[in-house]
C-alpha cells in the first residue's frame, strides 16, 4: 500500500464522505418525520389513511432503495417534476427508511401498556398531552434499538447513490480505481472513511442502549 | 338534584353483544362514600370505567354536576379533571419519579405554577408517609406505596369526586392496612368517594351507602350496617356468606 497515494486521495475521499453524511443525514431525519407519522397512523388506526400507510410500508421495505431511486430519479421528471441528483438521494432515503422508523416506533408504541393510556386520561390529559408525556418517552426506550440499527443500515445504502451519478464515498472509490487502478488503496479508503462514519454511531447506540436498560423503563 | 355530585341513570352497557351493565342508575351526594361490592364479574370494574368513559356505553347517562360524560365531547378531559381514579394495577408512570409523576398533570393540564404544585405534591406525600419517596422511581417502590402514590396523584388534581377500584386487591396481605387507612383519612376529611373492594371490613368502616352489583343490574342497597347485618335479598345473603364460610371455619369449624 502506497502511503503518499493514501495521502493524495485523502481530500476527494473526505468531500465524498462529507456528501454521504450530509444526505445521510438529511435522509434519515425526513425518514424519522415519515415513520412518525406513519406510526401514529397505524397506533391510533385512523381509518381509510392505515391502510394507504401499509400498502406504503410494504412497498418501501420489499423493493431495493436502487430501484426506488431509479423511479424517483428517471420517473418524476417525466411526471414533470424537476429533480437534482441530491433531492433524489434523500427522497428515496425518506422512502426507504420511513419505513423501517415506522416499525421501529409502532413496536415501541405498541409496547407501552394501555393503563398507561387510561390513567393519563383520567387524569384529564388529552390524546396530545397523552402521547408526549407518557407514550413517547416509554416508546422511545424501547425503540432505540431497533432506531440505532435503522440509522446504521440506512448510511450504509448511501452506497447505491453512486447509480444516480452523486459523487459519495462509492462513487469516488470505483471513479480514482478505473482512472489510476490503485486498487488497494482505493478500497482501504473506502472501507475506513465506512468505518470512520459507522462505528461512532455504533458505539454511542450501544452506550445509550444500555442506559436505557439500566434506567429499566417499561418494568 | 342540587347535593348530588354524581348521578348515573340507567347504565346499558355491553360487550360484543354481551350485557355487562343492565339498567344502573345511581347517584352519589357531595361528601358521601359510596362502596360497591358484588361477585367477581358482575360488573364494578365496568361501572367505574364508564364514569370516566375510558368505555363506550349503549344507553343511559352519566353526569357530573349536571354535565354529561360522553365520550369523544370536547369537555371530556375538563370533566375527567374533576373525577379522580386509581386503578387496581399499579398505573404510575415508569419514566418519571415520584413528584413528576404526581406534578405532571397539574402542569400540563391544569398548566399550575410547578414550585406550587410540588410544594402541594410534597404536603400530600407527607400525610400518606412517603415524603422520603419523591425523588424514587415507581419501579423502587412497594405495591402499598405505589398505590399511595397513585392516591396522591389523584389528589394533586384536586378532584371532586375519587373512584377508587379494588387498589389492594393486587397488594400483600400487609400492605393493604396502609392503603385502606390513606382511604379512611380521605373519608374523614369529607371527600366524595366511589369505591369498589372486595374487603368487607373496610366496607363497612368507610361507606354511608353500601351497593351490591350482581349481574349487572343493583340487586341491594342499605347502609352498611343494614347491609352486612340483614342483606334482604337471597343473592346478597349468599355472597356475604361466601366471607363468612371462611371466618367461622377458620375460628371454630361447627356452625356455619
Ligand atoms: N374489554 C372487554 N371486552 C369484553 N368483555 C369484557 C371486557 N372488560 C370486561 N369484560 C367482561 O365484563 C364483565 C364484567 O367485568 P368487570 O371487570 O367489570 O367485573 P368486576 O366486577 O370488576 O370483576 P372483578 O371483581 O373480578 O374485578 C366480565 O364478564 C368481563 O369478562
Ligand atoms: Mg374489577
Amino acid at each position: 500500500m502506497d502511503g503518499e497515494v493514501i495521502m493524495s486521495y485523502l481530500p476527494l475521499y473526505g468531500e465524498a464522505a462529507l456528501l454521504t453524511v450530509k444526505l445521510g443525514v438529511i435522509g434519515i431525519v425526513f425518514a424519522i418525520i415519515v415513520g412518525l407519522f406513519c406510526s401514529m397512523i397505524q397506533y391510533y388506526k385512523v381509518p381509510v389513511v392505515r391502510r394507504i400507510v401499509s400498502v406504503y410500508i410494504e412497498i418501501s421495505r420489499n423493493t431495493p432503495l436502487l430501484v426506488q431511486l431509479f423511479f424517483i430519479f428517471y420517473g418524476l421528471p417525466r411526471l414533470g417534476i424537476p429533480t437534482d441528483a441530491e433531492t433524489c438521494g434523500i427522497a428515496g432515503l425518506a422512502f426507504l427508511g420511513g419505513s423501517y422508523m415506522a416499525e421501529a416506533f409502532r413496536s415501541g408504541l405498541e409496547s407501552v401498556d394501555k393503563i398507561q393510556t387510561e390513567s393519563a386520561y383520567s387524569l384529564g390529559m388529552n390524546r396530545l398531552q397523552t402521547m408526549r408525556y407518557v407514550i413517547l418517552p416509554q416508546a422511545m426506550s424501547v425503540s432505540i434499538p431497533a432506531f440505532v440499527a435503522n440509522v446504521i443500515f440506512l448510511l450504509k445504502e448511501t452506497s447505491v447513490f453512486s447509480a444516480i451519478s452523486l459523487m459519495d464515498l462509492m462513487f469516488t472509490a470505483k471513479d480514482l480505481m478505473g482512472m489510476d487502478h490503485n486498487t488497494v488503496e482505493c478500497l482501504f479508503l473506502l472501507v475506513s472513511f465506512y468505518l470512520l462514519i459507522l462505528l461512532p454511531i455504533s458505539i454511542v447506540g450501544t452506550v445509550v442502549e444500555r442506559r436505557m436498560r439500566r434506567a429499566g423503563f417499561g418494568n | 338534584m342540587s347535593d348530588e355530585l354524581l348521578k348515573i341513570d340507567n347504565l346499558v352497557k355491553s360487550f360484543d353483544g354481551n350485557t355487562i351493565l343492565d339498567g344502573v342508575s345511581l347517584s352519589v351526594k357531595k361528601s358521601e362514600v359510596v362502596v360497591i361490592i358484588g361477585p367477581s364479574g358482575c360488573g364494578k370494574s365496568t361501572l367505574l370505567r364508564c364514569i370516566n368513559a375510558l368505555e363506550p356505553i349503549q344507553s343511559g347517562s352519566i353526569t357530573l354536576d349536571g354535565e354529561v360524560i360522553e365520550r369523544n365531547s370536547k369537555t371530556l378531559p375538563a370533566l375527567r379533571q374533576r373525577i379522580g381514579m386509581v386503578f387496581q394495577s399499579y398505573d404510575l408512570f415508569p419514566h418519571l419519579s415520584v413528584l413528576d409523576n404526581i406534578v405532571l398533570a397539574p402542569c400540563k393540564v391544569q398548566k399550575r405554577n410547578r414550585d406550587e404544585a410540588k410544594q402541594e405534591a410534597m404536603a400530600l406525600l407527607e400525610r400518606v408517609g412517603l415524603s422520603e419517596k419523591a425523588k424514587s422511581y415507581p419501579r423502587e417502590l412497594s405495591g402499598g406505596q405505589k398505590q399511595r402514590v397513585a392516591i396522591v396523584r389523584a389528589l394533586c388534581m384536586h378532584p371532586e369526586i375519587l373512584l377508587f377500584d379494588e387498589v389492594t386487591a393486587a397488594l400483600d396481605p400487609e400492605m393493604v392496612r396502609e392503603v385502606l387507612d390513606v382511604m379512611l383519612d380521605l373519608a374523614k376529611q369529607g371527600r366524595t368517594m366511589l369505591i369498589v373492594t372486595h374487603e368487607m371490613q373496610f366496607a363497612r368502616a368507610i361507606a354511608d351507602r353500601i351497593i351490591f352489583l350482581d349481574n349487572g343490574k343493583i340487586v341491594e342497597e342499605a347502609k352498611p350496617d343494614e347491609f352486612f347485618d340483614n342483606p334482604k335479598t337471597e343473592r346478597a345473603k349468599q355472597f356475604l356468606n361466601m366471607f363468612e364460610f371462611d371466618s367461622v371455619k377458620a375460628r371454630d369449624g361447627l356452625d356455619k
